[in-house]
């Protein structure tokens, strides 16, 4: 009887060394779920505008109309996660690192955006941001009128998507240990370039995915937007909306051109976000 | 009177087995504001049923923008009838599902619509700025509420009406009527895409001093929310909308239901039918149930789609289709 001992086969490039068996099947699976949850749908969308034939989809793309949705829509979500980044980064710094009272009550509430269904949150901001409204009443007041106009779309941007940073933040910030800011500390440095030259870099890659998704979320965002939005042509009308429209009146590859559209730039701006998070964390 | 249906239904399903009585259902895909309507309606007529053949029917029942809804039907749900705010929503079922013929609205009488509806003003509790006519739509710093004519039916219906209006004044023609509708819609400061969502706009959010609403939908709100906040306003002319109803010959052949679906339309335009029409604010088309009702629904000359815009496929090309005069309001300056 011989004992038959485990050598280690030759790794393929394709995988990483792993003690577990399993390549094929797992590999075979992601195939198959991705190609039937994401790559079929979406390739369905990729075929349907071109009913219209390029001139005819330039045409659609190029409206006036179109491109002041699309420029809302990219511009309010680009402003939404730069705030949610901001003050995202801030919650998620006071949950990891303070104890407060009620703490675990607040950290509930971040998830909120999430739970709630967009029509409800809409109806609330709107309701809330209204001339009328609780918040929208002294707005007024101050000359500044936020339902109904682009800055509403912007505040129902930043409420579904704050969970986004925070939640992305908050693993990476409770690895990240006291220890490595007292050694800075120690070590001559000021509490600034402490917070630059050490707690920055690490988080950085965290930072830009919470920003990614927050953004990616908030340009399909379609429920709680068309409550608070006034869906003006040319001036609060979001590209979501736009599709629907479309749809509404049965021009279904006029709505897939503009879907299509948003879906190429979302696209290219998070394989931009990405390669620049692989780039930051190279560097480290 | 609920709970009795409900009772006599439980007690038909339980001998059901020892009658040999049927359950049938139906689904009623219809618009946004005729919820309360069809409520009492499909009672009313389930109750009919049951007395005249034994079998039990249920009426489910779909609302929606009507343009979703017909796109809705288009795209595979499943319903036997459609109970739509305008004609053209029920061509498209015809073009581009082949669901029923062509010709559908010559089946049933009155261009297959058992009720009819207009256009009136919604304003606030003694009409502070004195809002009588089309024209006090305009004035300086008045501010108009009306949902987007491009996903609402009763917008199409509204922007017709001040179309109408302006066209056939004395003096009128179609680019006067275009500058009008222009300058009608400068003054919405936001255009919701349902009936029901220009409602709430207007009345719970307070925006705009006037609100262009179905007559239906008018009364609805006062019933609801309060004679004493808010008082309906009769233009001088207005639009006859008529908000139509059809059977869907494929899906109620496939069902086996045409005999009971033919009947619950015929029962739209029966004399009970047409008085809860009338309890629900929605003109009836049988002359004494409306001399009954007179009261409630003041007389006003009504122009007619087919007259001032040669029926729904005409008008539906020339403003509401993309590049019609509606987008042209939105060009950028």
């Amino acid at each position: 009887m011989t004992v038959a001992y485990a050598v280690p086969r030759p790794v393929s490039r394709w995988r990483n060394p792993s003690a577990l068996p399993g390549f094929g099947i797992s590999m075979g699976f992601v195939l198959f779920y991705l190609s039937a949850i994401v790559l079929i749908p979406l390739a369905a969308l990729a075929i349907r505008p071109w009913e219209l034939g390029w001139s005819g989809f330039v045409a659609v793309i190029t409206q006036p109309r179109t491109l002041a949705a699309f420029e809302l829509s990219f511009g309010a979500s680009a402003i939404a996660a730069l705030l949610n980044t901001v003050f995202g980064f801030v919650v998620a710094w006071s949950l990891v690192r303070y104890r407060f009272p009620l703490k675990g009550l607040v950290d509930a509430l971040v998830d909120l955006p999430f739970a709630l269904p967009t029509a409800v949150a809409g109806i609330a901001l709107s309701t809330l941001y209204a001339p009328n409204g609780w918040l929208g009443a002294p707005l007024a007041a101050l000359g500044v009128k936020a339902a109904y106009t682009p800055l509403g779309v912007v505040i129902a941007l930043t409420f579904i998507g704050l969970p986004f940073v925070v939640r992305t933040l908050q693993p990476v910030l409770s690895e990240l240990g006291k220890e490595a800011e007292e050694a800075s500390a120690t070590l001559g440095a000021s509490r600034g370039q402490t917070f630059r030259r050490v707690i920055l870099p690490a988080l950085a890659p965290a930072i830009v995915t919470g920003a990614a998704l927050s953004f990616a979320r908030a340009v399909g965002e379609y429920g709680s937007v068309i409550f608070i939005a006034g869906n003006l042509p040319m001036r609060s009308e979001i590209a979501p909306l736009l599709i629907v429209i479309k749809l509404e009146q049965f021009d279904y590859a006029g709505a897939a051109a503009i879907g299509l559209t948003m879906l190429a730039a979302s696209f290219l701006i998070l394989l931009a976000l990405n390669l620049l998070q692989s780039a930051l964390f190279a560097k480290r | 009177m609920l709970k009795r249906i409900c009772l006599s239904l439980t007690a038909a399903t339980l001998l059901a087995g020892v009658a040999h009585a049927a359950d049938v259902t139906l689904l009623n895909v219809s618009y946004d504001p005729t919820r309360e309507l069809y409520k009492a309606e499909n009672a009313a007529f389930a109750a009919q049923w049951k007395a005249k053949t034994g079998d039990t029917v249920t009426i489910n029942q779909s609302h929606g923008g009507s343009g979703a809804q017909s796109r809705a039907v288009i795209d595979g749900l499943d319903a036997d009838v459609v109970t739509l705010a305008l004609a053209y929503d029920i061509d498209a079922i015809a073009q581009k599902a082949q669901l029923l013929p062509a010709n559908w609205q010559g089946r049933l009488p009155e261009h297959s619509t058992p009720y009819t509806s207009t256009v009136v003003f919604l304003v606030r509790k003694g009409n502070p700025w004195h809002i009588h006519d089309w024209p006090d739509l305009i004035k300086p710093g008045i501010q108009v509420i009306t949902p987007n004519p491009k996903t609402s039916g009763g917008a199409r219906w509204s922007y017709l009406a001040a179309w109408a209006y302006a066209e056939r004044k004395p003096g009128g023609n179609p680019d006067k009527a275009k500058q009008f509708v222009a300058d009608l819609y400068s003054h919405v400061p936001v255009l919701d895409s349902g009936a029901r969502g220009s409602t709430t706009t207007f009345v719970n959010r307070g925006i705009g001093d006037v609100l262009l609403s179905w007559e239906n939908e008018a009364y609805l709100a006062l019933d609801q929310l309060g004679r004493d906040k808010f008082e309906i306003v009769y233009p001088s002319v207005s639009i006859l909308a008529e908000p139509p109803v059809a059977i869907l010959d494929k899906n109620v052949d496939r069902h086996g239901t045409r005999k009971v679906a033919e009947a619950y339309l015929q029962f739209l335009y029966s004399k009970e039918g047409q008085e809860i029409e009338a309890q629900n604010y929605y003109r009836p088309r049988d002359p004494q149930v409306a001399a009954e009702h007179a009261k409630q629904f003041p007389k006003l000359p009504l122009y007619t789609i087919d007259d001032v815009f040669g029926g729904w496929t005409k008008a539906q090309a020339t403003h509401f289709a993309d590049g019609g005069t509606f987008d042209q309001i939105y060009k950028p300056k």
